[in-house]
């Protein structure tokens, strides 16, 4: 599982990171070591994260991960315990950004925080007006369809149109580096295709874009960097395809939990390694050829066990992310 | 199969499009009084478009002025020769500070927190501080509109205040307006939105009957009424049926809201939870 990823990011930062000459120097968001404790609950436990400028890095973990907290302190809404956390090329942690730089930040927080009783357009012009240089918040709030919902007020607001309007106030300022997250979580998959087309032509105007999200789909699709957390740190990273090639080669099935591997493991060869994650979900990994899809087969066979949703090949992003993170609830 | 992950990598990890674009001139915030008026002028605006607070800013205070001058079901202790709309007017114009000042930032900042708003604001460019600011100038701004429009009723149903005093009366508002101000905050930044919304209401509806407000302090029984001095409410009150009376400015009034403005100052920078 581990082979190939530990020298992805040094073989990309040749290609990342121009030297453009901005204070940032490439990097929109530099996290090293950031630590983050609630009483006695560690929340934060050492995230390292990067995000390049006109860059996505997908920030993906299960619930309690640390990825909203991780969130919080980079926007200087909670004072981290340890750690440096560089956005834009000025240090935070521990300090209040100055308002210039919260200009250059746009945040969509998981909460929403838009305010009940107000009408969405009157919302957005008065973000706006916080800015020296606002986008256009008629062209803004027409892409993102607010006109349709410009007189209701956000406590009658549907999900989608909550969240849109939320992107819409992350967008207002024209961010150099963007916070998003669980942008789509809600949305019909046309308000989908809207936000990541947005978010698609924020990244190409260079600005760089944290993105925190559940829908592996969408890491794959926006972002050209993947992180994976759990615990309260960075797991793995990488582009999401080297996360997968990374991943050798397997035969996946389910079956009743807690079957006798051993027999299985020694009818095949040794350059095989037979695990079960977690509980009924059983893999074959290593120099997996036909004679050992025969071999899990026969073995199946010969103990009456029917093998259920048998795959062969390599992983994608959400086996690699649930074997890495674990499959059980939290 | 290794269950060990790789390290993250040291370097930034750079997107396989090649170099980025050339960098945008950096987004620059507007200027600080333009960020603190665009907030005022948006909570003012909330404030007066949203129904219950104009009925506790605007419909009760007028109601108590019409009620308290015309009828004789409230005892305010008049002395010989004194009118009564001149013992509730400037009382009313106490009332309506208390409405907006506490009772309706209290609760509009506890929903706000609540629903993340405060977090979200201190995202943008505006800031905490920034916020804490509008906010201010917000309430003094539909505190203008308040004395505006319960002085106009004030002055139709007969109040002859002394024209000096608007001078004393303005400075009382404005130390009354960061006194209650500053302690709605601590209300709201302490408690859940829901206790705020009870607890909130039910000091306004105790001060506007024994607080000193509307009703003359000397009205109110014995070691209470003496009491009733050192609260916000009670010093506002009296300050400002002082003023209305003879143009003059009552400094112990003063001192009290000043005590006041700062321990709940203080009190809420320490104790003021943001989420």
């Amino acid at each position: 599982m581990g082979r190939g990823r530990g020298g992805t990011d040094l073989d990309s930062a040749a290609v990342g990171g121009p030297p453009d000459g901005s204070p940032s120097g490439g990097a929109a968001l530099r996290v090293r070591g950031l630590v983050k404790r609630y009483g006695p609950r560690t929340a934060v436990d050492g995230m390292d994260l990067d995000v390049t400028a006109g860059g996505v890095t997908a920030l993906l973990g299960p619930n309690g991960a640390g990825k909203t907290t991780t969130v919080e302190c980079c926007l200087g809404l909670r004072r981290p315990d340890g750690g440096s956390v560089r956005v834009l090329g000025r240090e935070v942690a521990g300090a209040v950004p100055d308002a210039d730089h919260r200009s250059a930040v746009g945040a969509m927080l998981q909460d929403g925080g838009l305010p009940t009783s107000a009408r969405p357009l009157r919302l957005l012009r008065h973000l706006a007006r916080l800015h020296a240089a606002p986008r256009d918040v008629d062209a803004l709030a027409e892409r993102l369809g607010v006109p349709a919902f410009a007189g209701t007020s956000v406590r009658r607001l549907s999900g989608g149109q909550r969240q849109r309007l939320a992107l819409a106030a992350a967008l207002v300022g024209r961010p150099r580096l963007l916070f998003l997250d669980e942008p789509t979580a809600g949305l019909d998959p046309a308000a989908r295709l809207v936000v990541w087309e947005l978010v698609r032509e924020a990244v190409g105007e260079g600005a760089g874009v944290l993105l925190t999200t559940h829908d592996l789909d969408e890491a794959e699709r926006l972002a050209d960097h993947v992180v994976i957390v759990d615990g309260g740190r960075a797991i793995a990273a990488g582009a999401p395809g080297e996360l997968v090639a990374g991943a050798s080669a397997s035969v996946r099935f389910t079956a009743s939990p807690g079957l006798d591997l051993a027999p299985l493991r020694q009818a095949l060869s040794e350059e095989v390694a037979v695990a079960e994650p977690s509980p009924g979900s059983y893999v074959v990994s290593g120099a997996v050829d036909p004679q050992v899809v025969a071999g899990v087969t026969s073995w199946c066979a010969q103990r009456g066990v029917m093998p259920q949703a048998l795959s062969v090949g390599r992983p994608s992003l959400e086996e690699v992310f649930l074997d890495l993170t674990g499959r059980r609830l939290r | 199969m290794s269950e060990t992950p790789a390290p993250v990598g040291e370097t930034p990890p750079g997107s396989s499009r090649g170099p980025s674009p050339a960098p945008r001139a950096a987004p620059r915030a507007a200027p600080p009084g333009a960020r603190v008026l665009a907030q005022a002028r948006w909570e003012a605006g909330t404030m007066l478009r949203n129904g219950e607070q104009v009925l506790l800013t605007l419909v009760l205070p007028a109601l108590v002025l019409v009620g308290l001058s015309r009828t004789t079901l409230v005892d305010l202790g008049l002395e010989p020769g004194q009118r009564a709309v001149d013992v509730v007017a400037p009382g009313v114009l106490a009332l309506a500070v208390l409405s907006t000042a506490f009772t309706g930032q209290a609760i509009a900042t506890g929903f706000d927190r609540r629903s993340g708003v405060l977090r979200l604001l201190a995202t943008t460019p505006l800031g905490r501080g920034g916020l804490v600011a509008g906010r201010v100038l917000g309430v003094l701004a539909v505190e203008a509109v308040q004395v505006v429009l319960l002085g106009a009723v004030a002055l139709a149903v007969g109040w002859s205040p002394e024209p000096l005093g608007l001078l004393p009366g303005a400075l009382l508002v404005l130390v009354g307006t960061a006194a209650l101000t500053a302690l709605a905050l601590l209300l709201a930044g302490v408690l859940r939105a829901e206790a705020v919304l009870a607890v909130a209401n039910l000091v306004w509806a105790a001060l506007l009957v024994g607080g000193g407000v509307v009703v003359p302090a000397d009205a109110l029984p014995g070691p209470w009424g003496a009491l009733v001095h050192v609260l916000p409410s009670g010093a506002l009150g009296e300050g400002l049926r002082r003023a209305s009376e003879d143009g003059a400015l009552d400094l112990p009034a003063l001192g009290v809201l000043v005590v006041w403005a700062l321990a709940a100052s203080l009190a809420a920078r320490r104790w003021f939870r943001w989420d």
